[in-house]
């Protein structure tokens, strides 16, 4: 029976797990793919976003400086053109014209200055004293010579501040001479400077070389960024606006936008890290996966819990089925042993009944004349009388096993037990005082009646009662018989303090045929007959032992019926 | 008063055998048969059997049957059941049936005889009943009443 027990424990965990990873992975699935796509739409669509967005503000900015380059190179050819060498190289009229142009644009330019083909200035207006100043010798000077006009990069120059110059070349008596604006360089930086976007959005220029014409918000080294990549970029995209994403300088990740100015001349770069530009996107991102999170964690626990009871319900259920299968196998067993002994019990009848018949016709004979003074007469008389003897032995097995397979009066009747008991204990009695054995009885009073067998019934307690008595036989003792109510049931315990039943039979002492008693003395039905009636009953019969401390077997029989007559009693009474 | 004629029948040749010898020896006229069929056939020809010692559980026709058919077609032949436990229900059966009485096998012998004994008092009754009403019938039919 263990065994069986064993092998038919399910895998509890195991199943729990499954129940547990089939609830999360079918609930979880969904979940993520769902939500993975919509962030990626979103993301995608969000970059475009802001790329576009970013693209346009530096497209606009390129617009902007390039107007403003454009508009003050203009203001210095016309002035060229319009008076002339002779005239601006005298220093007051020159001054007179920064004068308006301040006037005009604000302090945007700082300085003029007219210089020959020498590198000479011949003229100069602003705050500096560079009047004679020499210019054959710096960069600018060259190109400004070759070139029409030129704007320059931004450089410290004589005056060691940065700035950069607008120079305008014209030729007077075949002899070219330049005309030169310094533009401020406060003025100029607040253009770009003022490009500012969240946190670490900012922007600069860069020349081809790859120096700084304005002053970052921010350090940057231009030979780490992307900028000379840009610069690489072929001219014919000078008007395209470009996009990258990457490592910025101190390892996060960054958005560059970038733009020609001044002809592809110089490099506007518009940087910002990826965190701050995608920032709204970041904020949904991180809302979600607390969504996914908090949603996973309601999930699994969920999953938990249910697998739990669902693992905890098969479990309860199997340890059900487990036990009506044992008590069909102990039923079916029992059926089966009633069957056999039926039958068996009726061939035997026969063939005993022959013999006894022969014994009979023998003692008949024996009567006759002849035989009277036969010298062994009496012994023939006493072994005829045991052969009668041994067969009645043999009929009152054969009956015990025809009751133990169909029950002799099982017609259902009110029982009282108490009085049934009593009823017992009085005829026991006289037994119990030969083995010395005292017994003692506690009987609930106001027990409700049984719906049961008083016959079976009485054959239960008569079996427990006389096997206990058995038990003593020797030792004395005293027997505690007593009842109770218990819920739904009617509790009858029948306890010895007699030797007790070793373990080893303790599990087979409800089996047909298993005896402890001497041959002859006991045929092992008594307690199966016991167990199959108070089944049948829809009770249960339980035993507890102890060696040397002794046995107690508990008979439950429910009071399930006696409660549906009640109720059928008051539905009729109503 | 003359011996009762008992027929025994029971499919347990030895059975038969050795209660042949222990009723005869009691002073009892004894028929046999093994079968339901030839008990009845024998009847036929003893129609002057008192009793009929019937074993309920018999191969073919059973006890039951059998009893039906005697007390059909010879009405005051008195039966005694014979049975083993497990046919005790069969035996009440038969005793509604009209079967005089039952006996538990294996039986004592003088039990058996004294059912034997009263089963044919009671058919020596019921036919002396039936004689008497026979001479009232046939005085009255020839008016001496």
């Amino acid at each position: 029976m263990i065994k069986s027990k064993e092998k038919r424990i399910t895998d509890y965990p195991a199943f729990f797990r499954k129940r547990f990873f089939t609830v999360i992975v079918f609930s979880i699935t969904p979940m993520i793919l769902v939500s993975g796509i919509i962030l990626y739409e979103f993301n995608r669509s969000y970059h475009e976003k802001v790329h576009a967005h970013l693209a346009e503000l530096v497209l606009k900015h390129k617009q902007n400086i390039d107007g403003f380059l454009v508009e003050k190179l203009a203001d210095i050819r016309v002035l060229a053109k319009t008076f002339g060498f002779e005239e601006l190289s005298d220093e007051s009229f020159l001054r007179d014209r920064l004068e308006i142009l301040q006037k005009g644009y604000g302090p945007v330019f700082v300085d003029l200055g007219v210089i020959n083909s020498k590198g000479l200035q011949v003229a100069y207006a602003g705050p500096f004293k560079l009047g004679k100043a020499i210019y054959s010798m710096a960069g600018w000077f060259e190109t400004a010579m070759k070139k029409e006009y030129v704007i320059s990069d931004v450089f410290l120059g004589l005056r060691g501040l940065p700035h950069f110059i607008v120079t305008v070349r014209d030729n007077w008596k075949g002899e070219p001479w330049i005309i030169r604006a310094t533009i401020d360089f406060v003025a100029f930086n607040n253009l770009v400077g003022n490009i500012r976007v969240g946190e670490t959005g900012f922007a600069f220029i860069l020349n081809r070389e790859g120096d700084l014409q304005t002053k970052p918000l921010f350090d940057i080294m231009p030979e780490k960024g992307p900028y000379l990549e840009f610069m690489r970029a072929e001219l014919e995209k000078k008007d395209d606006i470009q996009i990258v994403e990457r490592k910025d300088e101190s390892g996060k990740k960054a958005i560059y936008v970038a733009a020609f100015l001044k002809d592809g001349d110089w490099l506007l770069v518009y940087q910002q890290k990826l965190s701050d530009a995608f920032s709204d996107f970041r904020r949904a991102l991180k809302v979600a996966f607390a969504i996914i999170i908090l949603g996973g964690l309601a999930i699994t626990s969920l999953a938990y819990v249910l697998s739990t009871k669902m693992a905890y319900r098969v479990a309860k259920m199997d340890e059900e089925r487990q036990m009506m299968d044992e008590q069909i196998i102990e039923t079916g067993k029992l059926a089966s042993v009633g069957e056999l002994a039926a039958g068996i019990a009726h061939e035997i009848n026969n063939p005993v009944a022959i013999m006894v018949e022969e014994a009979g016709w023998i003692e008949d004979l024996l009567e006759e004349e002849d035989f009277k003074k036969g010298k062994n007469l009496d012994e023939f008389q006493r072994s005829l009388k045991q052969i009668r003897t041994q067969g009645k032995r043999c009929k009152e097995i054969t009956y015990k096993l025809l009751s133990f397979a169909r029950k002799t009066d099982s017609t259902i009747q009110e029982v009282h037990l108490n009085d049934m008991l009593e009823e017992l204990v009085a005829i026991s009695a006289q037994r119990a005082r030969y083995s010395n054995v005292t017994i003692n009885t506690n009987f609930r009073s106001n027990l409700p009646f049984l719906e049961v067998s008083l016959s079976e019934l009485q054959q239960v307690f008569l079996n427990l009662i006389n096997n206990a008595l058995d038990a003593m036989e020797k030792t004395g003792g005293i027997l505690d018989i007593s009842s109770r109510l218990e819920e739904d049931h009617v509790v009858v315990t029948v306890e010895d303090n007699g030797p007790g039943i070793p373990k080893a039979n303790l599990g087979r002492i409800f089996d047909p045929f298993f005896t402890t008693k001497q041959v002859g003395k006991g045929t092992g039905l008594g307690l199966s007959i016991c167990y199959g009636i108070v089944k049948k009953m829809g009770g249960e019969i339980e035993v507890r032992s102890t060696v040397d401390v002794g046995t107690t077997f508990y008979v439950r029989i429910p009071l399930t019926k006696q409660k549906e007559k009640e109720q059928q009693e008051a539905v009729a009474t109503t | 008063m003359k011996s009762p004629l008992v027929m025994l029948v029971d499919d347990e040749v030895p059975f038969v055998e050795t209660m042949v010898k222990r009723l005869e020896k009691r002073n009892l006229a004894v028929l046999t048969a093994f079968t339901g069929n030839e008990a009845l056939e024998s009847l036929g020809k003893h129609r002057d059997t008192d009793v009929v010692i019937l074993d309920v559980k018999m191969p073919g026709m059973d006890g039951v049957e059998t009893l039906k058919e005697i007390k059909k077609k010879f009405p005051l032949i008195e039966v005694v059941m014979l049975t083993g436990h497990a046919t005790v229900e069969s035996a009440i059966e038969g005793m509604k049936l009209g079967a005089y009485d039952y006996l538990m096998k294996p039986c004592d012998m003088e039990q058996l005889v004294t059912k034997v004994d009263e089963a044919t008092r009671k058919k020596k009754d019921h036919e002396e009943k039936i004689r008497e009403a026979r001479v009232k019938e046939a005085l009255s039919v020839h008016g001496l009443e």
